[in-house]
């Protein structure tokens, strides 16, 4: 190991390697989310479904053996979680915002709950493509070390990019987005549109919360998420639900979430715990400095209750 | 016109005509969030029974953990006491149409807050030096959640997400001086502050095993009830959470209700934090986000963001937090059993929202038409 003491070196690429790996997650939700809101619809208990989806992935690649059946029963668990979200909130007079709050603790003390036995055994994990392998030096492998489930979402920012603006079903996610009588009187119902949406958003979570458990950290214990799925939700702000913007945001809040540990591996330690809190200050600092009083975000659906 | 805004936007008891309506209303407000919460048990009941357990005695335990005996009353109303301060954290803010949900931050930043100031404070007479330590705490949590509030008006910033982010944020900060500069070097495996002088510690009520902090927090609940229903400001800041442009062109200073709300609302978590210090750890360390401030949320929504209501449902659900142990202990049930119930209870009460003025029996206008 000492061969390959590449000093300060190290931290750029550990920041790197890290927003890499710790972006993932970040990537599922925002896309999820932005698909939801597009439709017209907040939901804040992705951070919930994130969690579950994490215990659900898990437990099933400690089941079954296969990490990928994990990856799909989270898909399926998370897509119930938004089904049920969209389904309440479809009532008059019922908040999404508050509904939100309570799946968000709804949902980790479900997890908490049913994943309790998992907390000992080992699942297999996710598979890695070793991008890094013309180079001797660990280091550099272990950044370019990149999971499948990255790659898949980086392909699915591009995707969702293209459909929003070419497909019908973008189009008439839009416009439900932007106004629930122009949808009606299109023949849409908001209603449904929604609820898909919302379903495909905590899919998209849960997956998110499978690659925490299956592949980094790589274990399933109560602390796995620590705001991810919220954090994400302010990010889809700050990338004006455009799926490209989140792809982008996503790795920059890998990179903050990747200083504390990168800057302790080469023996910073000073003041660990504020490098943690890197992450968090970074969104606030972004949602200020691009919210204004005076008009309305660009880029917002119309129906939106969290920029009204 | 003011009239009829308010009532659009819901619920100013006060501009109402007197006679039976009102008391129609409230037993609206009463028998709806009740009807919740027990169809939420009911449904915690099958997902019991769906894990090959008995509800019956989960139900037994839970009473029986949580007021069955004189111990376990003691018990939840220790439990109940950072609850109320925490619920209001949220409830005042709501009043403006805020959804607040970090008071967790504010509580563990209070706390530290009057930890450091416990430990500056050394020497000082305690007349002197309680209160200061106190106010150390609702000053800290005053400046986190009234910062809330300022973003949001200032800067439209959301004051949910951003909340609940400053909360992390908040929790590294402790973190980083609980560990760190504040750090007690006696303290090994689990780093805290130095422990608080004996005499700076809340004792507890005379002939209980509780701490007086239960009398703080009830009074917080009748001073808030008083300062939104009986007052010109509380007036004001219904007004400006029904209908922010209404109040703005009434010339109502809407920035300057909204920080002193949610400053106060900071205040009461920071509080609830410092007595958590004072009164049951004795120093600040992790232990302080034990989660007062994500109950607070339910317990405020469950009580429909009304202080006094606070009292009864702050009481039931520290009830439930106290029994969690005893039903894991019997029931070989994970700790987060509590927590699902919570959870099922909390859905329920935002979906009985729906219910309002359906009923026949407690809606008026439905009497006149006779249907």
């Amino acid at each position: 190991m000492e061969a390959y003491d590449i000093g300060w070196w190290g931290v750029p690429l550990a920041i790197l390697g890290g927003a890499v790996r710790v972006s993932t997650p970040f990537i599922f939700v925002s896309l999820g989310e932005t698909i939801t809101e597009r439709s017209g619809r907040i939901n804040l208990g992705l951070e919930g479904t994130l969690v579950f989806g994490a215990m659900t992935a898990y437990g099933v690649a400690v089941l079954t053996g296969s990490p990928w059946l994990g990856v799909l029963a989270a898909a399926g668990a998370g897509s119930c979680f938004g089904l049920f979200h969209g389904w309440i909130c479809s009532f008059p007079r019922v908040n999404d915002i508050a509904i939100g709050i309570a799946l968000m603790l709804f949902g980790t003390g479900l997890a908490f709950f049913l994943g309790k036995p998992f907390i000992q055994p080992s699942a297999p994990g996710l598979p890695a493509i070793p991008l890094g392998f013309w180079s001797d030096i660990p280091q550099v492998r272990a950044a370019l070390d990149i999971n499948v489930l990255f790659v898949i979402g980086a392909l699915l920012a591009l995707f969702l990019w293209w459909a929003f603006r070419n497909t019908h079903a973008g189009l008439v996610l839009r416009v439900v987005g932007d106004s629930s009588d122009a949808a009606r009187a299109m023949g849409f119902n908001p209603n449904a549109v929604r609820l898909l949406a919302t379903a495909i958003g905590g899919a998209f979570a849960a997956i998110g919360g499978a690659y925490l458990s299956l592949y980094y950290p790589g274990s399933w214990n109560e602390g796995i998420s620590s705001g991810q799925g919220l954090m994400a939700v302010a990010l889809v702000i700050f990338a004006r639900w455009n799926p490209l913007g989140c792809f982008a945001a996503a790795l920059l809040f890998g990179g903050a979430g990747a200083l504390g540990p990168a800057l302790q591996s080469v023996g910073v330690t000073q003041g660990y715990y504020l490098f943690y809190a890197a992450p968090y200050i970074l969104t606030l600092a972004i949602m200020i400095a691009t919210s204004s009083p005076g008009r309305s975000l660009a880029g917002a659906p119309g129906e939106l209750s969290i920029i009204r | 016109m003011t009239d009829t805004t308010v009532e659009r936007t819901g619920g100013i008891a006060g501009l109402r005509p007197a006679g039976l309506e009102p008391i129609a209303r409230r037993g609206e407000a009463v028998f709806i969030p009740l009807a919740a919460v027990l169809v939420g048990m009911a449904a915690f009941s099958l997902f019991v029974l769906f894990l090959g357990k008995s509800p019956v005695q989960l139900y037994e335990l839970m009473w029986r953990g949580g007021f069955g005996s004189w111990f376990s009353i003691q018990n939840t109303l220790s439990r109940a006491a950072p609850l109320l301060l925490a619920a209001l954290c949220v409830a005042l803010p709501a009043r403006l149409g805020l959804i607040v949900i970090g008071g967790e931050g504010a509580l563990v930043l209070g706390g530290v807050a009057a930890a450091a100031a416990g430990t500056a404070l050394t020497g000082i007479p305690m007349s002197l030096a309680m209160p200061a330590m106190m106010l150390a705490g609702m000053a800290a949590g005053a400046l986190w959640i009234g910062s809330v509030g300022a973003l949001r008006h200032y800067r439209a910033v959301n004051e949910t997400i951003s909340s609940l982010l400053m909360a992390y944020i908040a929790i590294a900060l402790m973190n980083h001086l609980v560990e760190g500069p504040l750090r007690d070097p006696a303290s090994l495996n689990k780093p805290s502050t130095h422990p608080l002088d004996e005499k700076l510690r809340i004792g507890d009520i005379p002939g209980m095993d509780v701490h007086w902090g239960l009398v703080v927090g009830v009074l917080a609940c009748i001073v808030s009830w008083i300062l939104i229903g009986k007052t010109k400001w509380g007036f004001a800041a219904r007004i400006a959470g029904g209908n922010v442009r209404a109040a703005q062109i009434q010339g109502l200073p809407v920035g300057a209700l909204i920080v002193g709300f949610t400053a106060l609302a900071g205040a009461f978590a920071g509080l609830a934090g410092a007595m958590e210090v004072a009164a049951v750890q004795g120093s600040a360390n992790a232990a302080l986000a034990a989660g007062y401030g994500y109950t607070g949320i339910l317990v405020a929504f469950l009580a429909r963001h009304n202080p006094l209501a606070i009292i009864p449902v702050a009481l039931l659900i520290g009830g439930i937090d106290a029994s969690g142990g005893l039903i894991q202990r019997r029931m070989q049930l994970p700790d987060a059993t509590v927590q699902v119930l919570q959870g099922m209870i909390f859905i329920l009460i935002l979906f009985s929202e729906t219910f309002y003025g359906r009923f026949k029996a407690f809606n008026p206008e439905l009497w006149r038409r006779g249907g």
